[in-house]
């Protein structure tokens, strides 16, 4: 009997990766089974338990979420790590871009290290020059 | 010549500096190991998704992702900067800054404006005084860095692309080469940049489930959220050993500087001895 190879990832590390018989996994419309030659699918996918069958038997995987990729003899399942949600991510943008704002607020009166270190080294140089046209000067 | 006093403190604080140093050096190391094991760890997703996404651009889709499509106009980019929340790491930040410079002037130059979007603590810093434009910013991601931790700042710049206000995004990061070389590397993110082809040049498509555009659209946010997330692991994994390497070379100059001073010390202790004994014999002779 033919084999397709099935990669499981998630962003962190990768969770399953080995040749099967066949593939089961929850699509968002409903759950899918995938067998060698399978036509080329690209489906999302709903949280649930992915099962991976092999000759030694069922090997069951849990996902959170994510998209799965089929082609003839490979299926690769993406899983999210991340917990979705439509308003979450518009929160976190609007988060992000508030520290962005603060931080360009502080630009100028925020005590800069780095800024103020230049401005020292430079009135230093200023001070050298000028000590140094006096001595030629007497 | 400094007294001999003087010498003593000043070697003791360079060798309490030196401490410090070889603590931070050892540190670093350990931290180095993790990291790569985590950027080792995050690149099959990377890897995979890419593949995923060199197929797509094969596919003959009915529906054409705006991020796959190249902007004829471009008035506008943005770009997202990866850096160390810390400092003391040598170069890394520095070679980084200087090559995004570089880029963003090539970009000024031809009349393009550039908007920025800083991920660590020194970028937001460096860069808020160059009056760019910094969208968003996160610091503080620590060395386990969370994938939920990234996607409020990615989306603040999909959003900006949604909307047409920029054409282009590039991220820039540290790209991990080995322990000793980190290659500060620009790449672009969207429109996306077609990947080699492995013999699927005859015509197919995926079937799409549910729709066409709702799986493309969490496909491509995926594939940009982890070629950020990887950027900024590789980032992590490049401060960590360049921090390694540099907290290294203060630790043996720290060493060369204590020797040196030490010869310096014996010199003058030398020399305060000698005239003492002198001072004494000439004092015997003429008694």
């Amino acid at each position: 009997m033919s084999t397709i190879h099935v990669d499981i990832v998630c962003a962190t590390e990768s969770l399953y990766s080995g040749d099967a018989n066949c593939v089961f996994a929850p699509a968002s419309t409903g759950e899918i089974g995938i067998y060698p030659k399978h036509m080329a699918l690209l489906s999302t996918l709903k949280p649930g338990e992915v099962r991976v069958e092999t000759d030694q038997g069922v090997d069951s995987i849990y996902v959170s979420g994510g998209i799965v990729e089929v082609q003839p003899n490979v299926v690769t399942i993406f899983s999210d790590t991340a917990i979705r949600a439509h308003d979450l991510d518009e929160s976190k943008a609007l988060e992000s871009k508030q520290r962005a704002e603060e931080a360009m607020a502080n630009a100028d009166s925020g005590f800069d290290i780095s800024s103020t270190q230049a401005a020292l080294a430079e009135s230093m140089a200023q001070l050298q020059m000028i000590s140094k046209m006096r001595g030629k000067g007497k | 010549m400094a007294s001999g006093k003087e010498i003593r403190s000043q070697i003791s604080s360079i060798k309490n500096t030196q401490k410090i140093t070889s603590a931070m050096e050892m540190v670093a190391a350990s931290k180095m190991k993790k990291a790569q094991d985590r950027m080792l760890a995050s690149r099959p997703y990377s890897e995979k998704i890419s593949r995923v996404i060199g197929h797509l651009a094969y596919a003959h889709s009915e529906f054409e992702h705006p991020y796959m499509k190249k902007m004829e106009k471009l008035d506008r980019v943005g770009i997202i900067i990866i850096s160390s929340d810390r400092g003391l790491c040598g170069g890394l930040n520095t070679n980084l800054f200087r090559s995004v410079l570089t880029k963003i002037k090539e970009y000024q130059d031809s009349g393009v404006n550039v908007d920025i979007c800083t991920i660590g603590k020194k970028a937001t810093s460096f860069f808020k005084n160059f009056g760019l434009d910094i969208k968003a910013t996160t610091s503080n991601l620590g060395d386990t860095p969370h994938f939920d931790d990234l996607l409020g700042t990615v989306k603040v710049m999909l959003d900006g692309y949604d909307a047409g206000d920029i054409q282009k995004l590039s991220v820039a990061y540290n790209k991990f080469e080995n322990t000793m070389t980190q290659a500060p590397t620009v790449s672009q993110l969207i429109p996306m940049v077609a990947a080699e082809a492995d013999g699927m040049d005859h015509h197919w498509d995926y079937i799409y489930e549910p729709e066409a555009e709702d799986v493309l659209n969490a496909l491509l946010m995926r594939y940009i959220e982890a070629l950020v997330y990887q950027g900024l692991v590789e980032n992590i994994a490049c401060e960590q050993s360049s921090r390694m390497i540099a907290m290294k070379s203060a630790t043996d100059n720290a060493g060369d500087m204590v020797k040196d001073l030490e010869l310096v010390y014996n010199k003058a202790r030398q020399a305060a001895i000698t005239q003492e004994i002198s001072e004494i014999v000439s004092g015997a002779a003429a008694v």
